[in-house]
């Protein structure tokens, strides 16, 4: 009769711990879901901007605006003067 | 103290209190009997209808397919949310009323909704609208009508479009890779599709996530190795001379010396990944990897190395090329001028086709077919792309002469031009064959020796001196910078048999800077019309290429004063660095 009560007790206590592990996972299910809705928003907004970044900086735009507005050229052999590193003991 | 408050109480009260708690327990168990007794049998045709309404259902939840980004982390393909429409078509039936404003949201006509649900009418789904901004889906989703939900899915954007178009491939309306790199490397870039518990209303709408069931697994990103530079440059220049040669197509491979990584592949005509109506058949091929030609004089250097290996020539060995046509049995060996006697180094200088078949005769048909087997030809160059031509390099039992002379000038044998693009690094590495990779590699790949170093050097000398004015490929020059290649100008073979004759491919294949090879580039160019050598074809276009290449990697110019470049010395006291 002790133990049957014991045993009882033991039933109840954990009958209501699973309750209340229930409910504590839905609610942290539920912020999860928040986190992760959170999350693909940002990463919708973090592919449009890597979409717009990669239009931007197409190489033609650049291009254009490097040789057209900024009047930028390829330099020609005469351009270039090569540094060599003598190393004097 | 406690003992004697237990000894005042009398017996009854305790009686008393025992009953007292199984009266309370007895009634508890009532009230629940009862209960389950009204929900199970009394009640339960109305709550089987509310818990229809209101159904626990378990759906996929979509991975995001990984990004693919370039060797500098530039986006090539990257996934965006989007979301699909779609109805119960039984439910959806019942709400006809509801059927122009829904037609209307969709842009589809009434006709066009009443035809889609009958021919699914007795399915449990059927897609609408697939593709939709999320804002336009929720939208429709807000009308309210019975049978019509939303569902997340991806759409896969190009930013470099018809650039990377070949290499990336695409993926179908479900995000699979279908093609190239996407189809390669689908399982990596796909992910793993997880599972939740979700509570649905009438409609079909998520009121609300119960539970996680099993966790999706997003993809992988993937870093290529390609040079999105290089490949801009290499795809505009190539097209411009296909434009201006009027030619049937033309692809450009580069290849990094010491790694055995594509920095550039490149094809005309292309397409544009991000409208699905331009991928048709023939603008698909990545002919870099599918395509086979004969090689031509490009093998050259391979049968004269092969020649100066053996130890029986060397590069002053004199050959006789006169009159410029050569039998071997019934079969004329042609070239293009008479060119008299020449040395062995000018045979590749002017590009003898009589002179190399001449040399190749002394040497057993099977030593030549092993120095081509050893350089890659005949075998697939382990390059991740699907459907990759491994080219054609017959083994013989018996070689008939004039057999053993044509694959000594690259006739009778195939390949594409990422396999000319890997044979031509064994030479610029000095000998070693490496696999061919789109990975980005981080660290040296090792290959195997497949020829002498003192013979490439030699040879590569030769092939400096083809990119100068006595040379075949006088416009392979580029300023300032010292590059060594060959060229070929090859007859297209007729699907009659045979060879056609005002057809050719035009070849150019090197690398530079001569010096420290860095950057090796075959361009082939497909039925150019009017001019077709390849020193005029193809060349230029590998001049501009690895013009930029050189350029955008800060190589220094190693021409010397010579090209018109200035040497300043600076001296610094010490050691470098210390």
């Amino acid at each position: 009769m002790k133990w049957a009560g014991f045993l009882s007790l033991i039933a109840l206590v954990s009958a209501l711990s699973v309750v209340v592990v229930r409910h504590q996972n839905r609610l942290e299910f539920l912020e999860v879901r928040a986190a992760e809705k959170l999350r693909d928003r940002l990463n919708d907004e973090w592919g449009r901007l890597q979409l717009e970044q990669a239009t931007w900086a197409r190489h033609s735009l650049v291009e254009q605006a490097a040789r057209q507005e900024l009047g930028m050229v390829t330099p020609g052999p005469t351009d270039i003067v090569v540094v060599q590193l003598e190393v004097a003991q | 103290m406690k003992s004697t408050r237990h000894s005042t109480r009398p017996n009854g009260f305790y009686r008393a209190r025992q009953w007292m708690v199984l009266a309370l327990v007895g009634l508890g168990m009532a009230v629940l009997t009862g209960r389950a007794f009204q929900v199970q049998i009394l009640d339960s045709s109305r709550l089987q209808s509310e818990g229809a309404a209101r159904q626990l259902r378990s759906i996929a939840v979509t991975p995001a397919r990984g990004r693919i980004i370039d060797r500098n982390g530039d986006v090539l393909a990257v996934s965006t949310p989007l979301d699909a429409v779609w109805a119960h078509p039984p439910t959806l039936f019942q709400a006809a009323g509801d059927w122009p404003r829904l037609a209307d949201a969709l842009g589809m006509s009434i006709n066009q909704v009443g035809s889609l649900l009958n021919r699914y009418q007795d399915r449990e789904f059927v897609y609408l609208r697939r593709h939709l901004p999320p804002a336009e889906a929720a939208r429709i989703e807000d009308l309210g009508i019975p049978g019509v939900a939303s569902l997340r899915e991806y759409g896969r954007y190009y930013p470099a479009g018809p650039i990377t178009s070949h290499v990336l491939g695409f993926t179908d309306v479900d995000d699979r890779g279908q093609e190239g790199i996407e189809r390669a490397f689908d399982n990596h870039l796909a992910g793993i599709e997880g599972r939740k518990r979700v509570l649905r209303d009438r409609k079909g709408r998520v009121v609300e996530d119960i539970e996680s069931v099993q966790p999706v697994y997003h993809g992988h990103d993937l870093k290529l190795s390609l040079d999105l530079r290089i490949q801009v440059s290499a795809q505009r220049h190539l097209a411009q001379t296909a434009r201006e040669t009027h030619a049937a197509g033309a692809s450009a491979v580069m290849l990094d010396v010491q790694t055995g990584e594509v920095l550039a592949m490149v094809n005309v005509p292309d397409f544009n990944p991000n409208n699905r109506t331009d991928r048709t058949g023939e603008r698909f091929r990545n002919r870099s990897v599918t395509d086979v030609f004969e090689p031509g004089s490009t093998v050259k250097p391979f049968t004269l190395s092969m020649a100066l290996a053996s130890g029986r020539f060397s590069l002053e060995t004199p050959v006789s090329t006169s009159p410029g046509i050569h039998y071997v049995g019934r079969h004329p060996i042609r070239d293009v001028h008479d060119y008299g006697e020449l040395t062995l180094s000018r045979v590749l200088i002017k590009s003898s086709n009589v002179g190399t078949a001449k040399i190749a005769m002394e040497l057993a048909p099977e030593e030549l077919h092993g120095v081509l087997a050893k350089v890659g030809f005949g075998q697939t160059t382990g390059i991740e792309l699907p459907g990759e031509q491994g080219g054609r390099l017959l083994k013989r039992d018996r070689w008939r002469p004039i057999e053993h002379a044509t694959l000594s000038f690259g006739y009778g044998l195939s390949s594409t031009p990422v396999q000319l693009a890997r044979a031509y690094s064994v030479l610029a590495s000095g000998g070693i064959l490496r696999p061919v990779t789109l990975k980005h590699q981080s660290r040296p790949v090792n290959g195997q020796r497949v020829l002498p170093e003192h013979i490439t050097r030699q040879i590569n000398v030769l092939l400096e001196k083809v990119v100068s004015a006595e040379g075949t490929a006088r416009r392979a020059a580029i300023p300032a910078y010292r590059v060594a290649g060959k060229t070929g100008t090859v007859h297209k073979i007729s699907p009659e048999g045979g060879y056609e004759e005002s057809r050719y491919q035009a070849l150019f294949v090197g690398f530079a800077p001569a010096s420290a090879p860095r950057f090796v580039l075959a361009v082939m160019v497909d039925e150019p019309q009017g001019r077709h050598f390849g020193g005029e074809v193809a060349a230029p276009a590998f001049a501009r290429i690895m013009a930029d290449a050189l350029r955008i990697h800060g190589v220094r110019p190693d021409a010397g004063v010579d090209s018109g470049v200035t040497i300043v010395a600076h001296t610094r006291q010490g050691a470098p660095g210390a």
